[in-house]
């Protein structure tokens, strides 16, 4: 008797342990089975290099959208990684331990922030903000930038951080007994030392700026066209789904269904990044 | 002896004017030290801001009428949604719960070690966790409402957003089950009790803080969700009668008034309450950790 309910709880955890492997596999099979027709329909090329997205006329092309996805996304690296990363060195390095816990818990509460949030702080602030201050109406590709610069600070300040902190003391050391500066030795020593782990968190950065939808959706003005400038508004991927799928249907909602699946592709594609990075840094190398 | 210690701290504390005549020596270390400074000024700043922002507008639209149980277009009352977020909470907790502790106790007591079938749980978990919210959205559309007939409704609100949390729930329950000292378990089996007894009596209560540091975590996610459950709880202000009603969370109901763009001051004051759970959850996890730093 007791063995059996040994066994039988065995495979309770057994079966509930599959579960992620079903989910994933369900998403799989659920996206792929009702997007993959949709693009065999418009063509692979026409889909994914097309140049113009009009659902009334039939035409399906999500290159601005990719484009839109791709350049917000960079913005955002290009802003939130330097302060988050000169950030996260502060936390580690220079930070007095009086404040230390405070700012930890800001840091925490910027990650707890809901993304509905954001974007709306960023069409009643930064939209009317952008507007005023530099061309066109506001919603932009700088605007959503900015923001989601914003959203990913906490993940490349938390992983920078631990990545930062995990550098043998030995290194700072060193270099300061050779004579280098605090700032010299971090900037020179530690930071290189910690180099991988602060590129998975970048990269789990871009994966987070990809994927965010509503609070791009509230700032970037959303026009289905190629992008103009950086001042012009952008349609994302995520930001295509969201908006059409209330009233698509046919072809156009299976096209919605493709750009998840192109999208989809994309965080893959980062993922597997990510883990083999992660993979190098328990290893020990760099 | 302590002539000594004073000596050490001597040896230890920088002067000021030592180190502004380092700078002056290495200005690029003075460079340096201004960015660190100003990239978190700036990060600080911005929060600050942000949520002093929202704070000042949002606080004085906190009125009463806003907590009333029916929700009509003179009064965009954010009760039904908060409601809503409490139900979709538990239900999500209630099925991701089980699940991910239950993997989680797989993977950790269970399986053997280099075992390929763990690695492929744990790839599919990293998956899933990256997955963005809008593509889960999508799937939990196309699978619980459409494939399964659920229609609109909490319950395909609910499944969707477990999917979502389980990875979450699954990883911070392993590592709290990874914590717990082998010699408990050693313990246990010496006493003559089976691998079950073992699990539940010794290892699982001992883990508890962790998993529900866990479990405040996915609370988190479920609360702040938004393009996840606009396709499939969908957008309706109301209380359902049911499981199988469709509803709004908070988080939806704020998305909603922000678009439509008539009922900002109501926008502020739910983006408030919203803020305060996120207070809430951070404030309980950082005391849970404390809790756990402590044993």
């Amino acid at each position: 008797m007791n063995t059996f309910k040994e066994l039988f709880m065995k495979c309770v955890f057994l079966a509930a342990a599959c579960t992620s492997v079903l989910a994933v596999a369900l998403i799989c099979i659920f996206l792929f089975a009702n997007g993959i027709p949709a693009i065999k329909e418009i063509g692979i090329f026409d889909f994914i290099l097309g140049r113009t997205w009009r659902p009334s006329n039939d035409v399906y092309g999500i290159f601005p959208m990719i484009l839109g996805s791709i350049y917000v996304t960079a913005g955002a690296i290009l802003l939130g990684v330097p302060i988050g990363l000169l950030t996260a060195v502060f936390m580690a390095r220079f930070c007095p331990k009086l404040i230390y816990k405070p700012l930890k818990a800001a840091t925490e509460l910027l990650a707890g922030i809901p993304s509905i949030v954001y974007g709306f702080f960023g069409l009643v602030v930064l939209v009317p903000f952008v507007r005023e201050n530099f061309d066109g109406n506001g919603s932009s590709i700088f605007t959503a930038s900015v923001l989601l610069g914003i959203m990913i600070l906490p993940t490349i300040i938390g992983v920078s951080e631990s990545a930062i902190r995990t550098v043998p003391e030995q290194y700072y050391e060193g270099a300061l007994a050779l004579g280098a500066t605090h700032e010299r030795s971090i900037f020179w020593v530690v930071l290189p030392a910690a180099k991988s782990g602060v590129i998975a968190g970048v990269v789990l950065g871009i994966g987070r700026a990809i994927g965010e939808t509503m609070a791009v959706m509230m700032v970037a003005g959303n026009q289905a066209r190629m992008p103009a400038g950086l001042f012009k508004g952008v349609r994302t991927m995520t930001t295509n789904i969201v908006m059409e799928m209330g009233y698509a249907a046919g072809l156009h909602r299976e096209a919605l269904i493709a750009t998840a699946v192109v999208l989809f592709v994309f965080i893959l594609i980062i993922n597997l990044s990510v883990s083999i990075l992660n993979r190098r840094n328990l290893n020990g190398g760099s | 002896m302590e002539e000594a210690r004073r000596e050490i701290n001597a040896i230890n504390t920088v002067k000021v004017r030592d180190k502004v005549k380092a700078y002056f020596r290495n200005p690029v270390s003075f460079i340096l030290f201004l960015l660190v400074m100003a990239a978190a000024i700036l990060t600080f700043v911005v929060l600050m801001f942000l949520v002093g922002y929202i704070l000042t507008k949002g606080i004085p639209h906190l009125t009463p009428s806003l907590f009333e149980f029916k929700y009509t277009t003179e009064n965009v009352s954010l009760m039904p949604a908060l409601i809503n977020t409490i139900v979709m909470t538990i239900f999500s907790l209630l099925i991701a719960a089980p699940l991910g502790i239950f993997s989680a106790i797989f993977l950790v007591e269970y399986a053997k070690r280099g075992n390929k079938f763990v690695s492929l749980i744990r790839i599919t978990a990293e998956t899933l966790a990256g997955i963005p919210s809008i593509v889960y959205g999508l799937f939990g559309m196309l699978f619980f409402v459409t494939a399964l007939h659920w229609g609109y409704s909490i319950l395909a609100g609910a499944f969707t957003l477990a999917i979502m949390i389980l990875p979450l729930i699954m990883r911070t329950t392993e590592e709290a089950l990874k914590a717990v000292p082998d010699s408990f378990r050693e313990g246990s089996f010496g006493l003559g009790a089976g691998k079950l007894r073992t699990v539940f009596v010794i290892v699982l209560p001992t883990a508890v803080p962790g998993i529900l540091a866990g479990v405040i975590l996915g609370i988190g996610r479920i609360v702040g969700e938004t393009a996840a459950l606009i396709y499939t709880a969908g957008t309706v202000a109301d209380i359902p009668q049911n499981l199988m009603g469709s509803g709004r969370t908070l988080a939806v109901h704020m998305y909603a008034l922000s678009s439509e763009g008539l009922y900002m001051n109501q926008a502020y004051a739910t983006a408030v309450i919203l803020l305060i759970i996120v207070v809430v959850i951070n404030t309980l996890s950082g005391f849970i950790a404390k809790k756990i730093a402590a044993r």
